[in-house]
């Protein structure tokens, strides 16, 4: 009977023990959502301020019992912001599609085709994957510049579309593809970029996808290369429209119209995020570069 | 299969023009650049060759500041956020309910425009005539008294550059940390318990032997990634960095080739060059230290 007791006495203080484990883990991991969510919060709510309410505001207020949705016409009616966008859009899809067609092939080359030197040539590929973009971010603003792509959707696009990681995580995909396959197709007479379109794309789908959705996001949030080669407003991207709306904007400091601009940016990638969040995660666990 | 010998490398040949032409070519080009010495853009002609350039740069005081700030940015952001990383990873990995909730939340930053949300923590902790600030409301109410953190001391704007390249770099490296937790046989664990170990004991005997490649991958492209930061800082304190005392190394060289101080594609390489020389080193030296440290 004594024994008993103490083993649920045991048993009692060892729950509580994990009842409290598991409030901290949870304090901790709410502590750190609140950070993640709260600048979203504030851009929302900064975003349906009103001008005068934000500057009357010298304590800033958590809520707002007036919202309005003035700034985001002042968003699309004051600034280019519609045109920065669509620069956007052009960039990423233009930069996407012919980034996809390079690594597709280059793909398969290595992994199915036999060719005298591949191996010297995916060692030297390989060896470009160490190089920073930074280092080679002068010439190419020489080359661009030289070439009068300035300005222009082509020198936006070109220098960022041979990307030597993705044609590795193509490659070990197409790998995996049993050769039976290529043989059967071969003796059916099916030539290769027939059994590349017909077999290999097809069957590698969500590695492709997830690629198409990692430099989608990566040209999406690109800062550098854009800033470097327009000064022209007409060919400016989100990333430096944004700038350019901060530093000479809406005339004065109309921070809650800015903030509506920041809103209408980063909603369309927060709404691809949570259609495709499993293939993106994934994606990123697989490959990503950011961090 | 033998028959198609030279299909190859006509499939490789997209490739191969582009990465010739925007990844090889500039590599040979900008050691050229860095040392033609006197190089004038418009007449494409330089004195002589030898490395002016780099003490040119090296004396520049608008790079030692970038430089400066750039080691401090790495010596802080690389630890703090792979540790806060590790600790969150392990919570996530210990709970059920609500995981994938978490997870898609701790996410999200890294689907977001980086100079957008940066204004978002620009107003956050900016301090003007007509507004406070929140992060300032927060100090007042622990009974500190209010900060510029944009446009006020040196610190204030190294700690605001520092928090929010924490803030972007952290879904990275928790996803890849979770999944790390996760694969951890669990066989080991069960062992752990039969010998009745402490937690602490099961974490740094197990989790962090079994884990140590990722941590250090981790560590690496932390070391990498906080080296070439730019684009945080500029949507912190605007384009012009080097009055806000707040450049980086990758601002100095965009600074150098293009914009109101631009034109100088000479100093840029130089800058390039010194800059891949450090994250080399640093990467070198990561690997030296690993060999006694993590478990493969």
């Amino acid at each position: 009977m004594a024994n008993q007791s103490s083993f649920e006495k045991l048993n009692k203080t060892a729950n509580a023990k994990k009842k409290a484990a598991n409030a901290i883990i949870y304090a901790l991991l709410s502590f750190w959502a609140v950070m993640i969510l709260f600048p979203f919060y504030w851009m929302l709510l900064t975003s349906i301020k009103s001008y005068s309410s934000y500057n009357s505001e010298f304590k800033p207020m958590l809520y707002t019992l007036k919202p309005t949705i003035d700034n985001y016409k002042l968003a699309f009616t004051a600034v280019p912001l519609s045109r920065y966008f669509m620069n956007t859009l052009i960039f990423t899809i233009s930069a996407t599609s012919l980034m996809l067609a390079i690594t597709v092939f280059s793909a398969y080359a290595f992994a199915k085709l036999n060719f005298k030197g591949k191996s010297f040539a995916f060692t030297l590929f390989l060896a470009l994957m160490m190089i920073p973009n930074e280092l080679v971010i002068v010439t190419n603003f020489v080359t661009i510049t030289n070439l009068g792509m300035r300005n222009t959707y082509l020198g936006l696009v070109l220098p960022s579309i041979a990307s030597v990681f993705y044609i590795y995580l193509l490659k070990e995909n197409f790998e995996q593809i049993p050769a039976e396959l290529y043989y059967a197709a071969k003796v059916d007479g099916t030539s290769d970029l027939a059994y590349l379109f017909k077999v290999m794309i097809p069957i590698c789908k969500p590695t492709i996808f997830t690629i198409a959705i990692l430099k989608a996001i990566e040209c999406w949030n690109s800062y550098v290369w854009p800033r470097l080669i327009t000064d022209d407003a007409n060919y400016f991207v989100v990333s430096n429209g944004i700038q350019e709306i901060r530093e000479n904007g809406f005339g004065r400091e109309n921070i809650p119209a800015m903030m509506a601009a920041v809103v209408v940016i980063s909603v369309p990638l927060i709404i691809l995020y949570f259609i495709f969040r499993k293939s993106i995660m994934e994606g990123v666990a697989h490959g990503g570069t950011k961090g | 299969m033998e028959k198609n010998n030279n299909k190859g490398w006509l499939y490789l040949l997209p490739a191969i023009a582009f990465l010739g032409l925007f990844m090889v070519y500039p590599l040979i080009d900008v050691s050229i650049y860095s040392i033609e010495e006197g190089y004038n853009s418009a007449s494409q002609s330089f004195f002589g060759v030898g490395l002016y350039n780099y003490s040119y740069v090296l004396h520049d005081p608008y790079f030692l500041q970038a430089l400066k700030n750039t080691f401090i940015l790495v010596a802080i952001t690389v630890p703090v956020s792979t540790s806060i990383a590790l600790l969150i990873s392990l919570g996530l990995n210990s709970i059920t309910k609500l995981k994938v909730m978490y997870q898609t939340i701790f996410f999200l930053p890294y689907v977001t425009n980086t100079l957008a949300v940066g204004l978002v923590f620009m107003i956050l902790f900016n301090k003007t005539a007509y507004t406070d600030g929140f992060a300032n409301l927060i100090i007042n109410y622990f009974g500190g008294s209010s900060v510029d953190f944009i446009n006020g001391p040196y610190w204030a704007k190294m700690f605001v550059l520092c928090f929010y390249t924490v803030w972007v770099v952290m879904p990275f490296k928790v996803l890849t940390l979770t999944s790390a937790l996760a694969s951890v046989n669990q066989q080991y664990y069960d062992a752990a318990k039969i010998d009745s170990a402490s937690k602490l004991r099961t974490f740094t005997k197990i989790t962090l032997p079994m884990i140590s490649p990722i941590v250090f991958y981790l560590v690496i492209t932390g070391f990498i990634g906080a080296f070439k930061a730019y684009g945080d800082a500029v949507a912190l304190f605007g384009t012009d960095l080097n009055a806000a005392e707040m450049n980086t190394i990758v601002g100095y060289i965009c600074d150098m080739l293009y914009g109101n101080s631009g034109g100088y594609p000479s100093y840029a390489s130089a800058g390039a060059i010194i800059l891949f020389v450090i994250v080399l080193t640093i990467t070198c030296l990561n690997l030296l230290i690993s060999k006694k440290h993590v478990y493969y």
